[in-house]
């Protein structure tokens, strides 16, 4: 069940994301790049070609990038709830079926943990599957194929089995819905070994990741912040660590790009470093522009992307430069992925620091009613307060 | 064309009350089954567990009176299914589920529920719930965000919504499972869709349920629908053949039947309570509008078969039935009229009055005893919002509208935790 007024925060924001990412790219790079032809998506993305790209949804960046993965492997099937005829309720399916016919998008029967369990049959048999749980609050039916299957079998079979199998996950808050529709579920993932666990942001970032996790050849839980859905913004034919690093993804021995489990600076900074994922990534570079124009505060951003494996490089350098770290998600703080990042960055760059990692995150509590989730959920006024105390220690 | 013998009746479509029970069974001819087989085909599979009931036998003590109760309680919990609709429309509720079509197979399972037995609902049950006394509101509260539950269980036998599809029937089965020890006089029923059926915990709820013997309906609104998906995405065989598998009786009513829903049910939840186990009830019947309000059936639902339920609505049955019996005038039909408007404006204006809860609720209730972490977010959050009169003003907006605090620069550390852990967030 989706609520009304998705489509409400985007329009003030579209692009700003790109828009901060070229900014950092540009203030760090100046060397020419070989972008031609590199990876499939290079010559699928939807900006290749055409002089002025429009900025896309997120939603249709990740519709475009599923397409594209469809189109490049024939061994990738999309299967869900509601996925085929209808497009799935957030439409990020939308006219797969038609394109690939319903053998290959399957609407499958309601119960997730057989989408999930047949996935890694499929797999077993060389398909890539492509799962779609309709919302965070739905995947724990499948919580024990997830963890007890899917995470093991490569490390039981001793190598001998992969399953390159996608979870996409509709997931956060902040769209006024109903309960079970709003939830973080990313650190029980997290804490399982044997999973991948990444998180897009944006438009752009959308669109290459749910390739390169498809390329994968360990199973990714792919979370994409559902109220960001309708955001938009132009998508770069290079990947975002790509573009904001001047180098070229590399590929792991497998074959798929590591870039996918890249953390990246998308505002650079000099006086507090702030770090989200998925949906607070937008809240923190709100957060960063309002500092700038009422504390004359320079605050640097960082986007998780990959929560497990994490990618700290770029954030210990960051906070060797600011000394100050916020970490921000709407997930609760208890054994959180900001408590993760917390207690490594102590260790890495405790002298470094001239304040604790704070974090701003969700409460230990269930996820509220939905008329009282603004209190719940980080928002700009909660990041400046502890950027604040941050300084004020 | 489904076999008769599987759907049973006693008001046919065109409002003809049955008596006898063999033709209860197998529907006569002049009043054409309900037509699934055209939009559904299903392969012939297996026999169904033939249950050789008298229908009639089952509802013959109804009155007219009663008759015209169950219309009542159809028309007005369809006006408070539209006005549920129109006030979502209108922004006061953020979704709404509704459930018009199936108001028979509501109320006819509600009203045949006693004090002592226990209904577990989905999210779609507000015809069930009506029949429990539960108050509308309350499940306003659930679909405009002011709450996520909204009554005592126990009070009206009726346990909380469960939008996770299907968790709710293995909870009855232990309820059903600990009536039994208790030697209670009930039994507990089970409401679920066609798409639930697919669900693992539906599945292992039939095992307990059966191995157990618990006193247990189980009762599958089969609505053709989950969400885009028609019910033969769910199922092989039809869903009432399943229960034969599980060791236990099974039937197949007229969902859009309220006297063949009720009777039906009188008679699984008899049998249930004289320890002879569970029952699975599968009512046909039709989602007549979208999944919820956020959903659009154009996409996936063809025009015609909507067009053929339509003819076959559960209100215009009964309707007919009691005004060719003389039981319904028009001055009864009036006065239910207007009994329902004021039903539908007082439920307009109590939704709008209900209050968003106090923010501070967010850490109530998280446990019954305390926790450290929640105590100490609580106090820093009540702090923050104390001292948000002066706190930090957001240029270009994003902060809440109310102010709400947490922009305090000062006091969102808890006292005594200068260096401590408790503000995390
Ligand atoms: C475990 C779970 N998975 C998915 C959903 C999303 N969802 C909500 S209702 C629904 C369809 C349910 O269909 P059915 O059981 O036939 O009930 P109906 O909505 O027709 O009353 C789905 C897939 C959910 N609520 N819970
Ligand atoms: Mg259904």
């Amino acid at each position: 069940m989706v609520t009304g007024g998705l489509a409400t925060n985007g329009a003030a924001t579209n692009g700003l994301a790109t828009q901060e990412v070229a900014r950092a790219s540009e203030a760090r790079t100046s060397e020419t790049r070989t972008s031609e032809a590199r990876t499939s998506e290079t010559r699928t993305g939807p900006a290749s070609g055409s002089a002025q790209p429009a900025p896309i949804t997120l939603a249709k960046a990740l519709n475009l990038g599923l397409h594209a993965a469809m189109a490049a492997d024939p061994k990738v099937i999309v299967m869900g709830e509601d996925v085929g005829t209808l497009g799935g309720v957030f439409r990020v399916t939308d006219g797969l079926q038609r394109e690939f016919g319903e053998a290959r998008v399957i609407d499958t029967p309601l119960a997730e943990s057989a989408i999930v369990g047949t996935a890694i049959g499929l797999a077993m048999r060389g398909y890539r599957p492509v799962c779609e749980i309709q919302f965070d609050g739905f995947v724990y039916p499948a919580f024990d194929q997830i963890v007890s299957q899917l995470a093991k079998l490569h490390y039981r079979s001793a190598g001998r089995i992969r399953l390159p199998v996608t979870i996409r996950i509709p997931f956060g808050g902040g769209i006024g819905a109903v309960e079970h529709h709003s939830e973080s579920p990313e650190a029980y993932f997290c804490h399982t070994a044997g999973l991948k666990v990444v998180a897009c942001s944006n438009p752009h970032d959308a669109h290459h990741m749910i390739q390169q996790a498809i390329r994968s050849d360990d199973p990714v839980i792919f979370l994409e912040p559902k109220r960001r859905y309708w955001e938009k913004a132009v998508v770069d034919p290079r990947p975002l660590p790509d573009l904001v690093t001047g180098s070229v993804d590399a590929v792991d021995a497998a074959g798929a790009a590591v870039g996918l489990h890249r953390s990246v600076v998308v505002r650079a900074g000099t006086d507090a470093t702030l770090v989200g994922y998925g949906p607070t990534v937008r809240t923190c570079l709100d957060a960063a522009e309002v500092s700038a124009a009422d504390d004359d505060r320079s605050l640097e951003v960082i986007d998780l992307r990959s929560l497990s494996p994490l990618d700290l490089g770029p954030v210990l350098e960051s906070v060797r430069r600011t000394g100050r770290l916020v970490v921000v998600h709407e997930a609760p703080s208890n054994v959180s992925v900001s408590a993760e990042v917390a207690a490594r960055v102590t260790e890495a760059a405790f002298y470094s620091l001239e304040a604790p990692v704070l974090r701003v995150t969700g409460f230990d509590t269930p996820y509220p009613p939905a008329r009282i989730e603004d209190h719940y959920l980080p928002d700009i006024d909660r990041i400046l307060d502890a950027v604040d105390r941050s300084f004020a220690f | 064309m489904l076999s008769v013998t599987e759907l049973m009746q006693l008001l046919t479509p065109g409002g003809r009350r049955i008596t006898v029970a063999s033709e209860a069974m197998s529907p006569a001819a002049d009043d054409p089954p309900v037509d699934v087989a055209a939009s559904d085909p299903r392969p012939e599979i297996g026999e169904p567990s033939a249950v050789d009931l008298d229908l009639p036998a089952l509802v013959a003590d109804l009155t007219p009176a009663d008759l015209v109760g169950f219309y009542r309680d159809m028309v007005l919990v369809r006006r408070f299914d539209e006005e549920a609709t129109s006030l979502q429309r209108q922004g006061e509720l953020g979704l709404w589920a509704s459930l018009r079509g199936q108001e028979a197979a509501q109320v006819g399972s509600g009203r045949a529920l006693g004090i002592h037995d226990m209904a577990f609902p989905s999210y779609r049950e507000h015809g069930v719930a009506w029949c429990r006394g539960v108050d509308p509101a309350a499940i306003l509260g659930i679909f405009r965000g002011t709450s996520l539950g909204g009554w005592d269980p126990d009070e009206h036998g009726f346990a909380l919504y469960s939008i996770v599809v299907g968790a709710q029937t293995l909870h009855a089965a232990g309820y059903a499972m600990g009536m039994s020890r208790d030697h209670s006089t009930g039994a507990a029923i089970v409401y679920f869709g066609d798409g639930a059926s697919s669900e693992g915990d539906v599945n292992e709820a039939f095992g307990w349920a059966g191995v157990f013997g618990a006193p247990l309906v189980f009762f599958c609104q089969n609505n053709q629908w989950a969400i885009s998906e028609p019910a033969r995405r769910q199922s092989r065989t039809e869903i009432f053949h399943r229960a034969s598998g599980f060791g236990f009786p099974s039937v197949r009513v007229d969902g859009n039947d309220v006297l063949a829903c009720l009777a039906v049910t009188r008679w699984a939840l008899a049998t249930a309570r004289a320890g002879h186990g569970p029952v699975l009830v599968e009512a046909l019947t039709y989602r007549m509008g979208a999944h919820t309000t956020a959903d659009d059936p154009t996409r996936y639902q063809a025009s015609e078969q909507l067009e053929r339920w339509r003819r076959l609505d559960p209100l215009d049955r009964l309707r007919t039935h009691l005004a060719a019996a003389g039981h319904l005038d028009g001055q009864r039909e009036q006065r239910l009229a207007l009994e329902a408007d004021a039903l539908a404006h007082d439920l307009r204006v109590r939704c709008r009055a209900l209050p968003d809860p106090d923010p501070a609720m967010l850490f109530d209730h998280v446990q019954v005893t305390d926790n450290a972490l929640v105590t100490a977010q609580r106090a820093a959050f009540v702090a923050a919002r104390a001292g948000s009169a002066d706190g930090r003003d957001v240029a270009g907006g994003g902060a809440g509208a109310d102010g709400s605090g947490v922009g305090a620069r000062e006091g969102t550390v808890v006292a005594g935790e200068r260096r401590g852990s408790g503000a995390t967030w």
